[in-house]
């Protein structure tokens, strides 16, 4: 039996159970091989998501899209991609170098880039949740200058805040691509991190932000700063904070 | 504690413990270089391989690299070592013992079986190329049932994995569908759930357990959830067919996963006691991986091979149903690339293997290691030359749930139809009754629309 066959023939079912799974199911069959054009899709997918693990954080691109806003651009400790990849520990602490060109001060929040697992996420996303951000933020908010920090992972935002003398800190991370989104951002929210002591168990997450199909800004922007005002007065973030509005809010970490 | 030496390019090489020898002459992953524990070049990686070939087996007994006072898988290595079997390579270096290996037939190494720690059999595949892993464990037979018989020669089973990111029926309805038509699912039915709540987990059970039953499938289904889940949901009298849990090689690692041996024991007795297995009474489905002892900062400076294979020493304990290593799923800090991943699927597959237990495997990647489909493609086809009991499956091998890539259904057509492997014999059966199997033997290409199957898309989906 050709494919062409069996499209036809499964033609009345698949299209309505695909309604209910992204899986990729009913995909038809050459021999014991996918048909062509599945294979392509599944390697298109792929090509995706690899392009935006390994394309180059840009840090102009941000800082462009972020208008007048100051910023500063930090590098980890891993000097390079290869070695971010294989060596998470370096990710999260700060270029030695790099340490004394943030500036400290009595910051209530600082906003931490980091380019993560995917720039591309970053590169479209980073920018617009910055500024939707702070817009909700009160006016009396001292908001610290913007880190763009490259090889960049999440607890690399405990090592800045701290340096900084800031508060609480945002980190809006590029996350690990999968086959169906190559551009999701993740905000991590931590309250007075501790470089070393911080555990994941610390912070507050929300993932998949990345209009139109996942999270928007200006919904995302008002649950971040909603955990930011309690994170404030309770003067914690973590398993303990919860979220109060009805989407979903992860505490599990995309990567660590 | 002993040290080891050796030279090498005129420079000598020393190693302060056997622990510390066993990490030196591990090959190259990126996991032992994160934890500081790798070789620090090529030659003295090869020159701790000379060194620990000479290394009595017996050593091993004699020196664990984790304390037996504060480690209770240690505990376990040690107290239930067989050495009545161990007797036949007692005497035996490790560059002897691999090449004892490389000669013996089934039956010494299944007699053999029960004398063997992990730390030994981690110790000889540092020595043992690719192919010397695949030889060994391609003789060796290890086989267990439930509704259905795995590990006997010349088949293979899979597990088909219909997982959806929120659990919804229809959509695991759905791929369970799709995965029986591509004639998989002899091995399990197992879905990661999206939650551990009970209800959720539950709700799946109920789903899975109704198919199995309608259309009198030979075949188990697990959700897998947290053995105390598990332990509750079976006290409620839910149909739980196999206990999961993923389990260590180390008791730090182990309280990682919120579970201690006690715990194991007690779900492995409440499991056994429904009985409801129908060709054999194999009940315990456990997970393991190179790296998760690291990534619990519970490795005391044993290298994640090594470590891994502790974990079969739980695992054995429990005549388990299938042992799955989930190889490349952890990330590239732990196995870099195709080449690692490929090199760490046939070192756990021998070294479970060897030690007696079903061995499977999950032969997978996630988007920043540095591997793609082909790397699919070559694992399998080793893995299933070295006689691998099961592989994972998933809709066009990409989970949708935990994001990551593994093997298709396609991939296991594949590798039955270019080794000749066959499925479980009572679920050939099975499908053989339901229009599924060719006269070959192979799994017919066949129309879903038409196929009674789809009924259990239908239904759920309406």
């Amino acid at each position: 039996m050709t494919t062409g066959q069996v499209e036809l023939l499964g033609g009345e079912l698949w299209p309505t159970l695909r309604r209910h799974t992204q899986a990729r199911i009913g995909l038809g069959r050459a021999g014991s091989g996918l048909p062509t054009h599945h294979r392509l899709e599944l390697q298109a997918a792929h090509a995706a998501a690899r392009d935006a693990v390994h394309s180059p954080f840009a840090p102009d691109v941000v800082a462009a899209a972020l208008g007048g806003e100051p910023t500063v651009r930090v590098r980890s400790a891993a000097p390079d991609r290869l070695t971010y990849l294989q060596r998470p520990d370096l990710g999260r602490r700060l270029d030695p170098a790099d340490r004394a060109h943030l500036p400290v001060g009595d910051w209530d929040v600082v906003f931490v880039v980091a380019d993560g697992l995917s720039s591309r996420a970053v590169h479209e996303h980073a920018a617009a949740m910055v500024r939707a951000t702070t817009a909700l933020l009160p006016t009396s908010w001292q908001v610290a200058p913007v880190i763009l920090a490259e090889q960049a992972r999440v607890a690399l935002g405990d090592d800045i805040a701290s340096a900084m003398g800031a508060t609480m800190v945002v980190v809006l991370v590029g996350e690990r691509p999968g086959m169906s989104a190559a551009d999701s951002l993740g905000a991590y929210l931590t309250y007075r991190p501790k470089p070393g002591v911080t555990t994941d168990a610390d912070r507050n997450c929300l993932s998949n932000i990345r209009p139109p199909l996942g999270l928007t800004y200006e919904l995302a922007a008002g649950k971040l700063a909603g955990l930011m005002g309690r994170a404030r007065e309770s003067g914690a973030t973590g398993v303990t904070l919860k979220d109060d509005s009805d989407a979903p809010i992860l505490n599990s970490s995309v990567q660590k | 504690m002993s040290t080891y030496t050796s030279t090498l390019g005129g420079h000598r090489y020393r190693f302060g413990s056997l622990a510390r020898l066993l990490a030196a002459a591990s090959p190259e992953r990126s996991g032992d270089r994160l934890a500081g524990l790798a070789a620090e070049s090529a030659q003295e990686r090869v020159a701790a391989r000379w060194a620990l070939a000479d290394v009595p087996l017996t050593a091993f007994l004699a020196e664990p690299v984790i304390p037996y006072e504060t480690d209770d898988v240690t505990r376990l290595i040690v107290d239930t070592h067989d050495a009545a079997a161990f007797a036949a390579v007692a005497g035996l270096s490790v560059g002897g013992f691999r090449e004892w290996l490389l000669t013996a037939d089934t039956a010494q190494l299944a007699a053999v079986a029960p004398g063997l720690t992990p730390e030994m059999v981690a110790a000889v595949s540092k020595l043992m190329g690719n192919a010397d892993l695949v030889a060994v464990a391609r003789k060796v037979q290890v086989v267990t049932a439930f509704r259905s018989t795995i590990g006997l020669p010349g088949r293979l089973a899979t597990r088909l994995q219909p997982n959806h990111p929120t659990d919804d029926p229809a959509g695991v309805a759905a791929a369970l569908l799709d995965g029986l038509l591509l004639g998989s699912g002899d091995a399990v039915i197992g879905i990661n759930p999206a939650t551990d709540s009970p209800k959720a987990v539950r709700d799946l059970l109920e789903l899975l357990d109704g198919v199995i039953q309608r259309y009198a499938i030979p075949t188990q289904s697990c959700v897998l959830s947290h053995v105390t889940t598990s332990m509750d949901l079976m006290a409620r009298g839910a149909p739980v067919d196999l206990v999961f849990q993923s389990i260590a090689g180390t008791q730090a690692a182990n309280a990682s996963f919120g579970v201690t041996l006690g715990l194991l024991d007690e779900a492995y007795e409440a499991a056994r006691a429904l009985g409801r297995g129908t060709v054999g009474s194999n009940v315990m489905y456990f997970e393991t991986g190179q790296g998760s002892a690291l990534s619990a900062d519970a490795h005391h400076g044993v290298d994640q091979q090594t470590v891994e294979a502790r974990a079969y020493a739980v695992a054995r304990r429990y005549d388990p149903l299938l042992v799955n290593t989930v190889v490349g799923f952890i990330g590239p800090e732990y196995l870099y690339d195709g080449r690692q991943i490929l090199r760490a699927a046939l070192e756990d597959h021998f070294c479970g293997k060897v030690l007696g237990l079903p061995m499977g495997l999950d032969i997978c990647y996630t988007n920043h290691a540095d591997a793609d489909d082909d790397d699919i493609a070559t694992m399998l086809t080793m893995l299933g030359v070295a006689g691998a009991s099961f592989v994972i499956c998933t809709p066009g091998g990409d989970d949708i749930m935990l994001n990551y890539q593994s093997a298709s259904y396609h991939d296991a057509l594949y590798l039955r139809e270019v080794l000749g492997l066959r499925p479980a014999p009572e679920f050939e059966t099975w499908l053989d009754s339901i229009g599924l199997l060719g006269e070959g033997g192979e799994i017919r290409d066949v129309s879903a629309t038409a196929h009674p199957l789809a009924a259990i898309g239908r239904e759920l989906v309406a």
